[in-house]
């Protein structure tokens, strides 16, 4: 089981103090909303007065006189009761939606102007469940906890108040039975709610196994795994059952125990109650109260246990919420910046210089928090529209070089100049807005093409785009679809083929004219046509534009201006491919090793054509 | 309620179908209804104790009922109860004990019932699924049939657990309370009753319509999840292309309106339990206002005032609660439907004849042809001939139909025309789990398990020892690989463990495979993502095993398919040039040509 599924026994101060500062704007509609279960609660606590008010005036004393009133009475305050019901449902779901809102507002905002650093270890759906569920218990537990918790405090003291000035003593003889039923509920919610916990725990563990027997059908059937795969799946189902009825038989011992002890409660009213009856001490309609308030009692202590309970749960969610809101991005522009350039959503662009594309790395190093060295003491110097190729086998240092350059990291140690300017002392955007990114697996957003090249280019116009399409050699395939242009691309692109996403990713990177290029080449196969395709795309888009390539395809390796061969975050060799091959060092080991593979498929391909 | 059942007859075939999986659990989940029923009937005997107390205890009205009577008697007249008034208390106690007990066994064995079922149901898809043919599988869509797996069981699993129980107890509540009213006074039972149609109406047609509402509420979650999904994937491209502020503007447009159809359904919500509970109340009070009334002239007794004013309590609730049930229970027939649509589409048949022939690996194509789509075949006219034992290569461009002849071997799909024989037996009548018990296949883009490395190793058969699987580890040159991992064999692969490069998922994939010392084995292009000189140990290190299997490899590299004792061209689904790769080199063809450039490359 995750540490974080277990339930905190103690409550964290820090964290609910963190919360209460979130929940300041809020106060308003928090008071509203206790006001308003305030008096559902006393209203709920008056109502067997009002059948106890018909059996003594107009039973007992047998007249008949101000029913009709009495009836009206009656309405009006169902009527009140009603519209505070309403009230008091609108009220807090509308304070439930507006702080999910908020806070998710907030999260996101932060998420936006984290630094990309801060990702590199993070799982997509880790942040997910952050945003969506973590969010939405949150918000949940504080307002209808509230509410729940208000109305039930109220509602307990109204029933005791109202049974102490019927008859103070049959009310301590009948409460007898509170604390217990207290204590039980609150032994029982805890243990339910874990064990509902576990349930869901093992729900998602029977998705994931749904989802390997879906992906994994083609293993199975060639390992012939049908049978150990179902055997261990029905482990999993079994299990499940397992907790479910487990979680089932303890609130199944719950229910029945509190409404024993309620009978109890019930059992003393009529013993005490129907004594004190006989011998004229309370009236018949005071004993019918009592009876209905024993029974009633109930309800809100066993509310109160849920409540407690699941506020232990809504810690962890809040926990997390926060460890995300208190998150400071680590790349920050400083504030003289700000001040001169403007910030992240109000930039100054007028004042920002043109970048003409001049790059320098200087003795540049770069190193984790937690001090492990990637980059160290390098060294470079890049021309306007040059091309440089970096390669190198998996975790040499050539993404960090590329995250570099793209202020995705800043130098621990040296300096990036670009056009001569150390870029700290401008703002993050300002290589940004001048920077066009193709990364390795192309992702495209949900929308149409256009919308999603129009993304490099929010000021694009339609000729713009289709200009683009037609330089990444995309234009013939988009208008081939039915709906050219305007044809949707799915979640994450996925209407498209591999190749087709490739080409728009381009398409989206080039229409922003941008100065400086970053283009993590693809290494997913694709069909010969469209690797042609790609091939002279990134020809064209390469073209008169300072870039960082890191390449896998041997012909665009052979194109770059240099290539720079890194290993253990350095530059071991540079040159030009023929000189590269010729010296026969690790650049000539790694071409016979890895990009001679893609090679030879394209050849082969290429021949057959 | 009839009206419910009435309209059920369109659903007549779901509820078969539903009866189908309950199967074997009737018993339990009778008795389930029984204690519902029980209970319920227990329940409504406190406000009648509670009534005799009031008018013939501690009151001094005749008992009219006799059995009433007679039980009074029993526990030593009016005048001994009213002096140990505790006894009735006792009974009060006991009666809900037993309701207890009643509650208890409904809960747990409706539980029990429902889980075993929906365990039933989910193990029956899971096998269903993995033996849909491949042919399935390629144009699955994965989370839709999730989705089918998981929540629309549990939509049946509540049907079962909880609304058809509490459809039925209320029901049954009803039923007994109305006898009871009746009983006491047919007069005040129509009273109390009056606006229960009233209620029951409002809520069947309140949540009829607002289930718009919560579509809407639905899809804007979805929504929002994707567009949150979307931008953490791709926030690479969000913070290279400065598009933070247009980002948050797009969020904000989603989670705006999450937050507007949220509230919206919220409100529709309140108002429907402020109006229900409004008509309840009224209900209350139309039994209190009239109930007194009718005592007050002598029409009933003050303890039957009473007996309505509990029972009205009881019947309010759980009729306001219906009319949401029944409009929530029709999602089971869809879910059920759903569920259906799954176990209709055939699943491979595995075991027909249950003959084993034993298969040594030769292997011989007559005249082969197959199509995916009707008359555009992929694979024309193949014929060749391996004995137990060979190397045999193809070697051809993308889409040239390389892989498709080799999905044929394991029976992934079945040829069109022609003949396939392994050791003479025809392929098509060798039983699929016994071919694929013979056929190993290396996939390219291998799919692993979130396992542990040596639990993936040895996914064919768990019981392999440990020592088997070091062997296939290391005959695939992976053994080095993992012993430089922190936990070595037991660590985790996938998302909460290791993530391996290709050429280390490829080559997982080959151990797997080689595990079993199959007759046959086939490398569908599994050695693309691995270096030059891996590739080469991993074959040497195949030519040494044991037990020499017939091996097909696919490659688009010279050097991988060379040293087979028979390489095969393959363009446009026909063989075109075969033979020994020294044969091959000394005639003109693409066999040439793709060589002379290739090893143009290999050799600078």
């Amino acid at each position: 089981m995750d540490k974080e599924d277990i339930t905190k026994e103690r409550l964290n101060l820090s964290i609910w103090k963190d919360f209460f500062e979130i929940l300041r704007p809020y106060k308003i509609q928090f008071l509203k909303i206790v006001g308003m279960m305030v008096f559902v609660g006393a209203m709920d606590a008056i109502f067997p007065l009002l059948s106890k008010y018909a059996i003594d005036n107009f039973v007992e004393k047998s007249k008949l006189e101000g029913l009709l009133s009495f009836g009206l009475i009656f309405l009006i305050a169902a009527l009140t009761f009603s519209i505070s019901i309403y009230l008091f449902i609108a009220l807090a779901g509308k304070l439930e939606t507006q702080m999910a809102y908020d806070i998710r507002k907030l999260g996101f905002e932060k998420l936006q102007t984290l630094s990309l650093s801060y990702y590199d270890n993070k799982a997509v759906g880790w942040l997910m469940s952050r945003m969506t569920s973590d969010i939405q218990k949150l918000s949940e537990t504080i307002s209808w906890g509230l509410v729940d918790f208000s109305w039930g405090i109220t509602m307990m003291l109204g029933v005791t108040i109202a049974m102490l000035i019927l008859n103070w003593q049959l009310a301590l003889i009948t409460l007898i039975v509170v604390p217990f039923v207290a204590l039980i509920s609150i032994y029982f919610q805890k243990r339910i709610l874990n064990a509902q916990r576990v349930v869901r725990k093992n729900n998602s563990q029977i998705t994931a196994a749904f989802n390997e027997d879906i992906q994994g059908a083609k293993t199975t059937k060639t390992l012939v795994r049908e049978d150990i795969n179902l055997k261990e799946f029905s482990e999993l189902t079994s299990n499940m059952k397992k907790n479910a009825i487990k979680a089932t038989v303890l609130s199944s011992i719950y229910l029945p125990l509190v409404l024993l002890l309620g009978s109890i409660g019930t059992a003393l009213a009529i013993n005490f109650g129907g004594n004190y009856v006989i011998r004229d001490i309370i009236s018949y309609g005071t004993l019918v109260a009592f009876i209905s308030y024993t029974t009633q009692l109930f309800e809100p202590i066993r509310q109160m246990a849920v409540i407690f309970a699941e506020v232990q749960t809504a810690q962890a969610s809040a926990e997390r919420v926060f460890s995300l809101l208190k998150e400071e991005p680590e790349i920050i522009d400083s504030q003289e910046v700000i001040e001169k350039y403007g910030d992240i959503f109000n930039p100054k662009k007028e004042k920002w210089p043109e970048i003409i594309g001049d790059v320098e790395f200087r003795n540049v190093s770069f190193s984790y928090k937690d001090g492990e060295e990637i980059v160290r003491d390098f060294n470079l110097h890049v021309h306007p529209g040059e091309t440089i190729a970096l390669v190198g086998e998996t975790g040499a240092g050539k993404s960090t070089i590329v995250n570099l350059f793209c202020r995705f990291y800043e130098p621990t140690e040296g300096e990036i100049l670009i056009d001569g300017i150390n870029y700290k002392e401008m703002p993050q955007k300002w290589i940004h807005e001048s920077l066009g990114y193709v990364l390795q697996s192309p992702h495209l957003f949900s929308g149409s093409i256009r919308d999603n090249i129009r993304y490099g280019n929010l000021d694009a116009s339609d000729e713009d785009i289709i200009k683009a399409c037609k330089l990444v050699n995309a234009h013939d395939f988009i208008m081939a679809m039915e709906k050219g242009y305007d044809t949707e691309v799915g979640e994450g692109g996925n209407l498209l083929s591999t190749g087709q996403k490739q080409l728009l990713s381009f398409a989206r990177a080039i229409v922003r004219n941008p100065r400086l290029f970053v283009l993590d080449e693809a290494t997913a196969s694709i069909d010969t046509e469209t690797e042609r395709i790609i091939q002279d795309a990134i020809q064209n888009v390469l073209e008169g534009r300072t870039s960082f390539v890191i390449a896998h395809r041997l012909s665009t390796i052979k194109n770059a201006d240099r290539i720079l061969v890194i290993k253990d975050g350095r530059i071991i060799e540079a040159g030009n491919h023929r000189e590269l091959i010729l010296s026969k060092g690790y650049y000539y080991d790694l071409y016979k090793n890895q990009f001679i593979r893609e090679e030879s498929k394209i050849i082969t391909n290429q021949v057959f054509n | 309620m009839v009206f419910y059942f009435a309209k059920g007859g369109k659903h007549l075939t779901e509820i078969k179908k539903l009866l189908k999986f309950t199967r074997g659990y009737g018993l339990m989940y009778s008795i389930g209804i029984v204690s519902i029923i029980l209970s319920q009937g227990v329940t409504l005997l406190s406000p009648l104790v509670i009534r005799t107390t009031i008018d013939s205890i501690i009151g001094s009205s005749i008992i009219e009922n006799k059995r009433v009577a007679y039980f009074v008697g029993l526990l030593g007249g009016r005048a001994g109860l009213r002096e140990n008034l505790w006894i009735i208390g006792i009974i009060i106690i006991f009666i809900t004990l037993l309701r207890g007990i009643f509650l208890y066994l409904k809960n747990t064995m409706s539980s029990k019932s429902a889980e075993n079922i929906a365990e039933k149901i989910k193990n029956q898809l899971y096998d269903h699924i993995q033996k849909l043919p491949y042919e399935y599988h390629v144009s699955a869509e994965t989370g839709e049939l999730i989705q089918r797996c998981t929540s629309d069981v549990d939509t049946i699993r509540r049907f079962l657990a909880i609304q058809l129980m509490e459809v039925v107890g209320s029901f049954f509540m009803l039923v007994f309370t109305i006898g009871i009213m009746v009983s006491l006074s047919p007069r005040m039972a129509l009273i109390s009753i009056s606006m229960l149609p009233l209620s029951f109406a409002f809520a069947y047609i309140f949540f009829k319509r607002v289930k718009k509402d919560f579509k809407e509420a639905d899809e804007a979650e979805a929504r929002l999840s994707t567009t949150l999904q979307e931008n953490l994937t791709g926030i690479r491209v969000v913070k290279a292309f400065a598009r933070e502020g247009y980002e948050i503007e797009n969020f904000d447009k989603k989670n705006s309106e999450h937050k507007r159809l949220n509230t919206k359904l919220i409100i529709n919500l309140a108002s429907y339990w402020a109006i229900a509970d409004f008509i309840s109340f009224s209900q209350i009070g139309l039994v209190i206002v009239l109930g007194s009334y009718q005592a007050v002239k002598g029409y009933i007794s003050l303890g039957t005032l009473i007996a309505f004013t509990s029972y009205i309590g009881m019947l309010v609730w759980p009729v306001r609660q219906m009319g949401r049930t029944l409009t929530d229970m029709g999602k089971a027939f869809v879910s059920l439907k759903r569920i259906d649509e799954i176990f209709l589409e055939p699943i491979e048949v595995l075991i027909e004849n249950g003959e084993e022939p034993p298969i040594s690996g030769d292997i011989e194509f007559m005249n082969v042809y197959f199509e995916y789509e009707k008359d555009r075949p992929v694979l024309k006219d193949i014929s060749f001939k391996v004995k137990a034992g060979e190397t045999i290569a193809f070697i051809g461009p993308t889409g040239s139909g390389k892989s498709s002849l080799v999905h044929l071997l394991p029976r992934l799909y079945d040829y069109t025309k022609g003949s396939i024989k392994l050791d003479g037996h025809e392929l098509k009548s060798i039983d699929r789990h016994w071919v694929r018990k013979n056929v190993g296949l290396v996939l390219q883009e291998p799919f692993l398990y979130a396992k542990t490395i040596k639990e993936n190793i040895r996914l064919s058969n768990p019981s392999y020892p440990d020592k088997r699987v070091y062997d296939a580890a290391k005959t695939a040159s992976i053994h080095d690989d993992i012993n430089s991992f922190e936990d070595k064999y037991e660590t985790m692969v996938g998302e909460r463990g290791v993530s391996l490069s290709g050429g280390q998922k490829q080559r997982m994939a080959i151990a797997r495979t080689i595990i079993n010392d199959y007759p046959i084995v086939i490398f569908d292009d599994s050695l693309s993502a691995v270096d030059t000189s891996t590739d080469i140990e991993i074959r040497e290190a195949l030519k040494t095993r044991r037990n020499k299997s017939t091996t097909i490899i696919i490659s688009h590299r010279i050097s991988t398919v060379a040293g087979a004792d028979k390489i095969y061209v393959l363009d446009k689904g026909k063989i075109v040039q075969s033979g020994n790769h020294e044969q091959l080199i000394n005639e003109e063809g693409l066999y040439k040509r793709v060589y002379t450039i290739q090893s143009s490359y290999e050799d600078l």
